[in-house]
């Protein structure tokens, strides 16, 4: 990689040059089969053993279109407001690669599925409209693996080998218009964009949408062209970026490095480009200047699709809530701020929150426990806060115990340990491990009293009239009783035996 | 016994498997005899599969023996074209890029054959993925015509056609993506039957041209052929391309048509296909057998008009610019990675020469012609001039058959503009090669069905009459072909394959 690029400072280059993004996004849908085949899909099995001899492109073999996947296409389509096309064939695209088993992968061409579609993101308060001009399926192709060398790439390496599973894997890929007019938002509006439609493809269900798994990948465009020129300057395709903070850094990257081989004189070189996670960086790929020509032709294996309208009306109207939608009715019925919304749906936890709420806890309770200490757990552990072993349900349970002053926050934190431990729900935690709070009981009185006796010189002093030295006697016996006892139950106690006699 | 088994077609074969006096072995046997003695010099087979076919031939016995109830075919032997992929069985199309293959699955018409009992005798020689007229372009070995050993048995499906009128199988599935089963048929006195493009799955069928290939059968009777197509054809879920509808009664056809009535169906003879002012290349030969065919139609009660389809002047062209450009990309997936051969890896190569290497050596020289003219055609800036408009032609064609059909039930004409020629003859000049499928390329390039059927001989060799039918009315093909070797049969008191040189 090329460690030498030299980097404009950014907020200098936008002084210079105004950015123009466009974003291929690649989902993997969740279907069951592949896209031209009956096998598997699972994530993670043993290379080359979710294969057939279609999808290994034996000689004889056919493919045979998978309906779920075009209707999830479809689905994604309409959420995305495109038109859907009457009339749409798959295309082969063809190039000599070893993961792609026929030498072609089919892919649509000239007449995609959905077209002219668009989303809105907002970011800083301000909405962006991004252009969507196709929405089309595609089949992925296998991964090769690359053994001996030091770094897993191509060079350096000894030999390769191919896994195949992936092969056949329906394949959506969601292609932007050329976005202008971000400045120096444009990485924050590339990043809000895949967000935004990682939100929509999850809404829908059509996929896990996992970037690090690579069931989402996207492929960043960009180019600066002078402020006020009209004409697009030349613009570089980043692939590999496989995280919603890596979106951001590409563009940021590539807008810096672009603008230092303008004020050099330099042209940008029309090319694919690399991300590279560790270092933030991209570096060169192959030129697209001497580009392959891929033969596009109609798919003559597959009968064209010709979704019928009613079809696409009925799907239409089973469309899910849209994410944009959703949010705007959530903060209007919890009454919170856009920005408190912002963070929620960053945490991704507006839907745990939503089911909490749905389970009977107060908005403001449910979004405390998501947002705090479960958002710590899951940030300490490294996990998605959905993987957290508690469901909305008991945190919703564990709400009601608090506010029914069964148990205290702290008291609730410990129980959320038990829950999370897999002690079972919060009710059988606190019976489980004695953690309610105590009421004027026996053992309270006597852990009162003791306190009492045990602190004459305490006694003296808020006798005498500093009632605020009372505070050490409580610490004194929330600490006796392991915090089981009710804080303000205890203070009252205290007060009637020092101060009331 | 043995001749006689050999020589018997296959409705004969079945009356007598069923009947129980032949065991399928027995029949299995005669066969593999005569292919031991006789294929040396006739070349039809790439692949015999002696022990396998006795195994399954007993097998088809013993469940006999038991009373099991079998289909009307069991026990009849086939032999598949080596494009049929076959598990287990070497499969290579004819070409060293595929040699020592052996799939792990089977072709759905395979599958079909075997379900019905059928025994496998082995796998036929063929032009290099079918690409050729004559079978020299098989990259293993020359097959020969049993009428004539030095000429040609067509192609690209010489070795099926051979094997079936040499008596080395009582019938055989041939492919035909511009001619390839009617037109070795032709020049080899049998029936070959293209069905309807979708009647018969193309799953497991090494692909030529997607948009064109169809599998068909090639049998000494036309009731043989249409028996065979009711096992094979019919919806395949596999094949995208597949007709969800039913086979029309094929066979019912096939002897409603011997029964010689044609009153009230309509024949229209092409006249761009070796009528007035379309005679150049055809051997006189060749157009007196087709008058006295359709003549004899007349005869029969047919009512007999000339039918104009200009644009089949055009279909050589677009046939040679469409057909290509599929096989540029269906036959990209021979680099190497997966399966068959795989030249120079041996450290000092990278992948694209190994690819490239793996290409070089493995593809012949027709297949090259091919891939480069398919991959030219199809290269951006120059697709609308070539495939985008050869694919209009195509439209035109079907226009041209549309109207046709209004006024007509069939269409016929010869099946190929000459009789078998000599081998060598036109290996330098492949125009003069791609001319052999002037009359069929029309019915590939619309989809329609088309058979050939004797029409008698010229100079010695047979000579092949076409009749073409709308979309799906396989049956029409059968009835007007069985009605038209009914009447030749009883003319000349035997079959044509009797006159066959010993």
């Amino acid at each position: 990689m090329s460690t030498a690029d030299r980097l404009v400072d950014y907020d200098e280059l936008l002084t210079r040059y105004e950015p123009v993004i466009g974003l291929e996004t690649h989902v993997e849908l969740g279907t069951a089969s592949k896209m031209f085949c009956g096998c598997s899909t699972t994530f993670g099995a043993e290379p080359n053993t979710q294969t057939c001899p279609v999808c290994l492109g034996m000689p004889g073999s056919l493919p045979v279109a998978n309906a779920a996947a075009v209707e999830s296409t479809i689905q994604i389509g309409l959420a995305l407001g495109c038109s859907i096309a009457s009339w749409s064939r798959f295309a082969r695209k063809n190039y000599f690669y070893p993961d792609i088993p026929k030498g072609y992968q089919t892919s649509q061409f000239d007449e995609p599925l959905c077209v002219d579609g668009h989303l809105d993101v907002e970011v800083d308060g301000k909405t962006y409209r991004v252009e969507v001009e196709r929405v089309h399926l595609e089949e992925d192709t296998g991964k090769n693996l690359h053994v001996g060398g030091a770094t897993g790439r191509i060079h350096g390496a000894d030999h390769s080998l191919v896994d195949f599973n992936r092969a056949g894997i329906p394949l959506v890929e969601i292609v932007t218009r050329p976005v202008p007019g971000a400045g120096a938002l444009a990485p924050e509006v590339a990043r809000a964009y895949v967000t935004e439609l990682r939100e929509i493809v999850q809404a829908l269900g059509a996929s896990d949408v996992r970037m690090e798994q690579g069931s989402l990948r996207c492929d960043v465009n960009i180019s600066l062209n002078p402020t006020g020129a009209t004409e697009l300057g030349t613009r570089t395709e980043t692939k590999n970026v496989n995280s919603l903070r890596s979106v951001e850094r590409a563009v940021r990257f590539e807008m810096r490095r672009q603008a230092a081989v303008l004020d050099e004189g330099g042209r940008v070189v029309q090319e694919t480009r690399h991300f590279h996670e560790d270092t933030g960086t991209t570096s060169s790929g192959r030129s697209k200047e001497e580009a392959t020509d891929y033969r596009y032709f109609p798919e003559p294996d597959l009968v064209p699709l010709a979704p019928d309208a009613d079809w696409i009306e009925t799907l239409r109207a089973g469309l899910p809530e849209l994410p944009a939608a959703r949010r705007a009715r959530l903060q209007e019925e919890w009454g919170i701020s856009g920005t408190e919304m912002t963070w929620l749906a960053n945490a991704g936890a507006l839907g745990l929150v939503e089911q909490t709420v749905a389970a009977g806890a107060a908005p403001g309770d449910a979004r405390k426990w998501w947002l705090g200490d479960l958002a710590r757990r899951a940030n300490d552990t490294a996990v998605e806060l959905a993987e957290l072993a508690v469901t909305p349900v008991q945190v919703a349970q564990l709400c009601g115990l608090v506010s029914a002053g069964t148990i205290n926050d702290k008291l609730a934190r410990q129980v959320l340990d038990g829950v999370l431990a897999g002690q079972g729900d919060p009710a059988q935690v606190v019976e489980a491990q004695g953690l309610a709070v105590m009421g004027e009981s026996d053992e309270l009185v006597a852990a009162v009293e003791a306190a009492i006796a045990g602190a004459p010189d305490v006694i003296a002093k808020v006798q005498s009239g500093k009632v605020a030295a009372l505070g050490a006697l409580v610490g004194a016996v929330m600490k006796t009783t392991r915090g089981k006892a009710d804080a303000p139950t205890v203070k009252r106690m205290l007060e009637e035996r020092v101060l009331g006699s | 016994m043995g001749s006689d088994l050999t020589t018997t077609d296959v409705a004969g074969l079945s009356r007598l498997l069923s009947a129980g006096e032949v065991s399928a072995v027995e029949v299995t046997r005669a066969h593999l005899d005569r292919i031991a003695a006789e294929d040396g010099a006739l070349g039809a087979y790439l692949h015999v599969e002696a022990e396998a076919a006795l195994a399954g031939a007993t097998a088809i016995d013993e469940a006999r023996a038991r009373g099991d109830e079998l289909g009307p075919l069991a026990g009849v032997p086939v032999a598949l074209k080596d494009l049929v992929v076959t598990e287990g069985v070497p499969t290579t199309s004819g070409s060293r890029i595929l040699e020592g293959w052996r799939p792990p699955y089977s072709a759905t018409l395979a599958t079909r054959l075997a379900e019905a009992g059928t025994v496998l005798l082995g796998k036929t020689n063929m032009d290099e993925f079918a690409m050729g007229s004559s079978t020299e372009n098989s990259a293993y070995q020359v097959t020969r015509n049993p009428w004539d050993r030095d000429r040609i048995p067509g192609g690209s499906s010489g070795g099926s056609s051979a094997a079936v009128a040499g008596h080395l199988a009582p019938w055989s599935i041939g492919t035909d993506t511009g001619g390839s089963i009617r037109q070795p048929a032709a020049v080899t006195g049998l029936v070959g039957h293209k069905p309807t493009y979708g009647s018969v799955s193309r799953y497991g069928l090494i692909a030529f041209s997607s948009s064109l290939d169809q599998a068909g059968p090639m049998a000494r009777t036309v009731l043989d052929a249409a028996l065979m197509h009711e096992v094979i054809g019919g919806h395949d879920p596999r094949d995208s391309t597949s007709i969800d509808s039913p086979l029309t009664g094929l066979a019912d056809a096939a002897r409603a048509g011997a029964a010689g009535d044609l009153r009230g169906v309509r024949v229209g003879v092409v006249r761009e296909l070796g009528g007035d002012g379309h005679t150049e290349g055809y051997e006189d030969g060749v157009l007196a057998r087709t008058r006295e065919a359709v003549e004899l139609l007349a005869g029969l009660g047919a009512e007999v008009v000339e039918v104009s389809c200009p644009s089949f002047d055009l279909a050589l062209p677009a046939y040679y610019l469409i057909a290509p450009s599929e096989a540029s990309s269906n036959l990209s997936r021979y680099e190497g990675v997966r399966f068959g051969l795989r030249v120079g890896d041996d450290g000092s190569h990278d992948l694209d020469e190994v690819m490239a290497l793996t290409r070089e050596q493995g593809f012949g020289p027709e297949v090259k012609r091919r891939i480069i003219l398919g991959t030219y055609a199809l290269s951006s800036g120059l697709y609308d001039a070539y495939y985008a408009q050869a694919q209009k032609v195509r439209t035109l064609i079907t226009r041209d058959f549309t109207a046709a059909f209004t006024g007509v039930d069939v269409l016929v004409s010869p099946t190929t503009p000459t009789v078998a020629f000599p081998i060598g003859s036109r290996v330098e000049d492949p125009i003069a090669m791609y001319a052999a499928d002037l009359c069929t390329l029309p019915a590939s390039l619309a989809g329609l069905p088309a058979i050939s059927v004797p029409s008698g001989l010229s100079e010695g060799l047979p000579v092949g009459f076409q009749v073409m039918a709308p979309a799906l009315a396989d049956d029409r093909c059968y009835r007007v072909a069985a009605a038209l070797e009914a009447a030749q049969d009883a003319a000349r008191g035997h079959r044509l394959l009797d006159e066959l040189p010993a």
